[in-house]
């Protein structure tokens, strides 16, 4: 009874977000750097990405901006937590906070106002019409009429998969990952690997947060990131990084909130279904690492 | 090693005082420096250093339990979601239950803290039942208690003639009394009394110390025989009734109702888990890094005031303290946690 054309069609408007900010996380993951500041990247992104359309008023501003901003965030998390040794999680509440601060200041500084700002300026990212394909049920709701970021966030998600399989350079990562000396000893820099990685997160967080707000809205609200980020870490951990569970999770996740969004329109408090991807979430993690640990049981038995 | 530890601490504090002189100095940028002291410590009789203790109380109460679960090595990192409902709990409390003052007071400190037990024992719950690592489960629950707060004063609690998405006011007599002439409430005693406490405890008590050593070894406590696993939930219990009395105090002292955001939009928790950071997990020297926090939110308001420069600015100043001391700290909470999985 849900599932009708206009929430078949918001699904991918509410998956890449957190899609992309869960390929950036797999990649930290893989590159084994604890990275729990993608609620911050994701913000600095949406912040950018309306400062960027503003000042030079078209989307591919916006997203270069975005890009900016993210790859920024993913050096200083890189010069703190991987070139100075820093903790992981301590440096991550740091760049989650200094976002926070950071895009309210600059929503102050730049353009005067305090909570939201909406533009003229701020152009919308262009959707990919897919002609006939749109008139096919369902299918057409799905595929047709949807953000370029959209498409780019569903291929990431082989092109990653690839990478870090079959690239010499995504073998590195998961190198870096798994064990950092053997890589040092065939000369790679085991803190470069992880520095590439982490930009590669800050970009691709950085996109989501685009997506948030020159795509799904054209405004930008003060903490508009909303938890996304720590949905996508979620998501990771559920699939133990691996990319192509990562897709349907997403999309699992984005099935849930667009379900969300319909029964507020049928009266349920906005309160309350906002809450549901956060519950949802914690009843996945039980599954995921209740199903972990009886398997690292079943391990240690068979050993001893 | 210690001497480069004392450097780290020693050439940013005279980095700072050199720029605080040197501001000082132009002509044109005094009015800034002005502006900050005025704002954390001065205006009509001292009214702004009233409403820096006011924050530095709330502050100082997070940061308390904050600490309790650091120094256990455990991250709990939910005490938004624990503060959040306690002080729900507290003004639901405070708004309808009837009966003479001294007792809905009472009523409402305990509902406060056991609602901020309840939910810091189900991340618990989360972490040692399900093995949802305590860091993950402690943040993911942040969002429902807030989103659950948000909905009750938006819909079935709302004082609607008000306008604002707040409660209704509490009882007016049961309310925690002020300071005469101040806006300061004796909530800062509570709080104070409780941060005396754990600082004496932590030092002296026999749980104190196995806490510390739990923290500091959790193979070495298991070892010793400690109870690990009573110990780990006491912990937890200790560190939620603290947020919760802290959601109490703000309550019944500060608004008198409770306001939609008013426990999170100021990042009370966050700025508390950096004092706790910043004091390096040093019970005595939380108090004075939470006053720092405090007076540095309120200076920044002062400089809003008389140089323009939006508040927002002590966030930022806040997260590059973090990061710095992420840089100099090494791994200070990962390294503690990982004999623990």
């Amino acid at each position: 009874m849900f599932l009708d054309s206009a929430i078949i069609e918001s699904i991918p408007r509410f998956f890449t977000p957190v899609l992309l900010a869960a390929i950036g996380s797999a990649l930290c993951e893989r590159a084994a750097v604890f990275n729990i500041a993608l609620e911050g990247m994701m913000l600095v992104g949406a912040f950018a990405a309306v400062v960027g359309c503003v000042y030079t008023g078209s989307w591919m501003g916006g997203i270069g901006f975005a890009i900016v901003a993210g790859a920024a965030f993913g050096l200083i998390f890189s010069f703190f937590g991987v070139q100075r040794g820093g903790d992981d999680i301590i440096v991550s509440i740091g760049l989650n906070v200094l976002a926070i601060g950071l895009t309210a200041f600059l929503l102050r500084a730049l353009f005067g106002v305090q909570g939201q700002f909406e533009d003229p300026r701020i152009v919308e990212i262009p959707k990919v019409n897919l002609g006939p394909v749109a008139d096919i049920p369902f299918i057409g709701d799905l595929l047709s009429g949807q953000s370029i970021l959209v498409w780019f966030a569903v291929l990431m998600v082989f092109a990653t998969h690839f990478f870090l399989n079959n690239h010499y350079y995504g073998l590195r990562i998961r190198a870096a990952g798994q064990n950092a000396s053997a890589l040092r000893s065939v000369g790679v820099s085991p803190e470069r690997v992880k520095t590439v990685a982490l930009v590669a997160c800050g970009i691709l967080c950085a996109l989501g947060g685009a997506q948030l707000s020159i795509s799904n809205v054209t405004l930008f609200t003060e903490g508009m990131s909303a938890g996304r980020g720590w949905i996508a870490l979620v998501i990771v951990m559920m699939c133990s990084a691996r990319l192509p569970w990562i897709l349907p999770t997403a999309i699992l996740f984005g099935l849930v909130d667009a379900m969300g969004f319909r029964m507020q329109g049928l009266g349920l408090p906005q309160q309350l279904t906002e809450a549901l991807p956060y519950l949802l979430a914690i009843v996945v993690l039980i599954i995921a690492f209740r199903r972990k640990s009886i398997r690292q049981q079943a391990l240690g038995q068979s050993e001893s | 090693m210690i001497r480069s530890r004392y450097a780290s601490i020693i050439a940013p504090l005279a980095i700072i005082f050199l720029g605080v002189m040197i501001l000082l100095a132009i002509p044109q940028t005094r009015p800034v420096v002005e502006g900050f002291l005025n704002g954390a410590f001065g205006g009509r009789n001292h009214f702004n250093l009233f409403s820096t203790l006011a924050r530095f109380s709330i502050l100082l109460g997070m940061a308390m339990s904050v600490l309790v679960s650091f120094r256990a090595g455990l991250l709990n990192i939910g005490g938004e979601g624990q503060l959040v409902l306690g002080g729900l709990t507290a003004a639901l409390v405070g708004v309808y239950l009837p009966g003479p003052p001294l007792y809905v007071s009472v009523v409402a400190l305990l509902a406060a803290m056991t609602a901020g037990a309840s939910w810091a024992v189900l991340a618990g719950l989360l972490d040692r039942v399900a093995k949802v690592p305590l860091l993950i489960g402690s943040l993911l629950l942040n969002y429902p208690a807030s989103y659950l707060a948000s909905y009750f004063v938006s819909h079935p609690f709302r004082d609607v003639a008000s306008g604002a998405t707040q409660t209704h006011r509490i009882m007016t007599e049961a309310r925690l009394p002020r300071f005469p002439g101040t806006i300061l409430d004796y909530g800062i005693l509570l709080i104070g009394a409780t941060a005396i406490l754990v600082i004496a405890l932590e030092k002296t008590s026999v749980f104190g110390y196995r806490v510390r050593m739990q923290g500091y070894s959790y193979g070495f406590a298991r070892t010793s025989g400690f109870p690990t696993g009573a110990l780990y939930y006491r912990t937890l219990i200790i560190s939620g009734m603290i947020a919760g009395m802290t959601g109490y105090t703000a309550v019944f002292g500060l608004n008198q109702r409770y306001i939609d955001g008013m426990l999170t939009i100021p990042l009370y928790t966050w700025t508390a888990i950096a004092a706790v950071l910043l004091a390096a997990i040093i019970p005595l020297i939380t108090p004075v890094t939470a006053f720092f926090f405090a007076m540095l939110a309120t200076g920044a308001v002062g400089m809003e005031r008389s140089a323009d420069i939006p508040r927002e600015i002590g966030q930022i100043v806040q997260a590059v303290i973090v990061l710095y001391l992420a840089g100099v700290g090494g791994k200070m909470l990962s390294g503690g946690t990982k004999e623990d999985h």
